[in-house]
């Protein structure tokens, strides 16, 4: 348990391994870790930004599904509409032509009854001469008493 | 194990002598009865007596040689994950390594608030180094001592941190590095620190130097001296055990449940030794950096 020249080996035998250490074997297990550290990180950060976008693009889709809901049954509520709308206009163009027939009708029927008392009219004065020839015995002047049978006819 | 030619004490003093190459003084009387002649003659010591005997000139092979070879073992491991090291999926051995680098970058974060390259490759070395070298003492005490008998070489000790050689020698490495940093740090503050220290005042300059300066030489002292006492210890009571196994096969069972025992407590003591050496060292060197 001499102390010897050993002393002085031990030491420059350990300059020379600090002095290795800190040049070739310290620097790049550090920086490679440092670069691990850097890459985990951002790693990690992009995860933590594509949940978040997951999470915004999900609740993206819940409010287009929401608006396509509401759209679709805005539609079917205006198609129901229109399809009232329809129903209803087509209901009034059936009355509306309803009316028009039935007046035409009318008209005709009534066009048919002037004709009908027109032709009526001239029988009766016909039918009235007849009968003033017979009572009286002679003819009569159809022309001389046209006034007084036309005057007849226009009283029935 | 101790032959039958050996007592149980020349089996102990047999594994604490260390392999010594050295100059023999001038006169000095060998084991073979030759005489050193004129000038001296460096030879490999012949047992105690001549490592002795051979003062400070002399370099203990053994130690010399696991401490070298074991940091060689650290920097090739060390280097090669560095190499490989990138930033994608680590290897297992590169996330060992990794591991360790962290753990010292941690420490080193935590304890040391100035800015210095040096430090963390400096702890980093210190702990692994040391820790490997702790290690040699989980090897059976007589494995590679008897192996290396058979190749005729009688001394070894294969663990360096038993050698206080080895341990003040990185605690003295520490030392200077401490005083370099205080000086180039604090400057004048340095000398302020040891002459006007606890006692802020003129006439007790002569008293703070001498309690600063013990206060600063007590640091590398026991630096060193902790860790080589622990493993010196260690190695010891191994030892001890190891011999318990020549007293008979009665023994024997006995003796290799404390073997497992300490050897488990062990890896404790020798992981524990490094850090402490690890933490010391950034300490010290961080009180180095700060102004107070």
């Amino acid at each position: 348990m001499n102390i010897n020249l050993t002393l002085i080996g031990q030491m420059v035998a350990f300059v020379c391994f600090v002095v290795f250490c800190m040049k070739y074997v310290w620097p790049p297990i550090i920086a490679a870790m440092q670069e691990r550290e850097n890459k985990i990180a951002d790693g990690l950060a992009a995860a933590d930004r594509a949940s978040h976008d997951l999470e915004l693009a999900q609740e993206k889709a819940v409010e287009r599904l929401r608006q396509a809901k509401e759209e679709a049954a805005a539609i079917v509520d205006a198609a129901n509409k229109r399809g009232n709308q329809l129903v209803e206009e087509a209901k009034q163009a059936a009355l509306v032509e309803a009316q028009r027939v039935k007046a035409s009708a009318q008209a005709e029927i009534e066009q048919e009854a002037n004709r009908a008392r027109e032709q009526l009219r001239g029988q009766v004065a016909a039918l009235s001469l007849a009968g003033a020839e017979k009572i009286l015995g002679s003819s009569i002047d159809p022309k001389a008493h046209a006034d007084l049978v036309d005057e007849l006819a226009a009283q029935l | 194990m101790a032959g039958e030619t050996q007592t149980i004490s020349e089996y102990i003093v047999h594994h604490l002598t260390n392999l010594t190459y050295g100059k023999l003084p001038a006169g000095f009387e060998r084991e073979d009865g030759s005489v050193v002649g004129e000038g001296g003659a460096w030879v490999m010591a012949h047992g105690g007596d001549e490592a002795a005997a051979m003062g400070f000139n002399a370099i203990h092979v053994d130690s010399m040689l696991w401490s070298i070879g074991l940091g060689i073992i650290f920097c090739w491991l060390f280097r090669r994950v560095a190499k490989k090291a990138e930033s994608g999926v680590p290897s297992k051995a590169v996330n060992i390594v990794e591991m360790i680098v962290e753990f010292v970058d941690n420490t080193v974060r935590d304890t040391f608030h100035g800015q210095n390259k040096l430090v963390a490759p400096l702890a980093l070395t210190i702990f692994v180094w040391v820790f490997l070298m702790n290690l040699m003492d989980l090897i059976p005490v007589d494995l590679i001592p008897s192996l290396l008998a058979l190749a005729g070489v009688h001394y070894q000790k294969i663990v360096p941190s038993t050698d206080p050689n080895i341990t003040m020698g990185m605690a003295v490495g520490v030392f200077i590095l401490m005083l370099y940093y205080s000086i180039k740090v604090k400057g004048m503050g340095f000398v302020r620190e040891l002459t006007l220290n606890p006692f802020n005042h003129p006439v007790f300059i002569p008293v703070n130097l001498f309690m600063e300066v013990v206060g600063l030489l007590a640091k590398p002292f026991s630096l060193g001296l902790r860790l080589f006492g622990n493993m010196y210890a260690g190695e010891m009571i191994f030892i001890l055990i190891a011999a318990l196994f020549s007293a008979g096969i009665a023994w024997a069972l006995p003796a290799g449940l404390l073997q497992i025992g300490w050897a488990i407590f062990h890896i404790l003591v020798i992981t524990l030794q490094a850090f402490i050496f690890m933490v010391l060292t950034i300490v010290y060197l961080s009180m180095a950096h700060e102004d107070h």
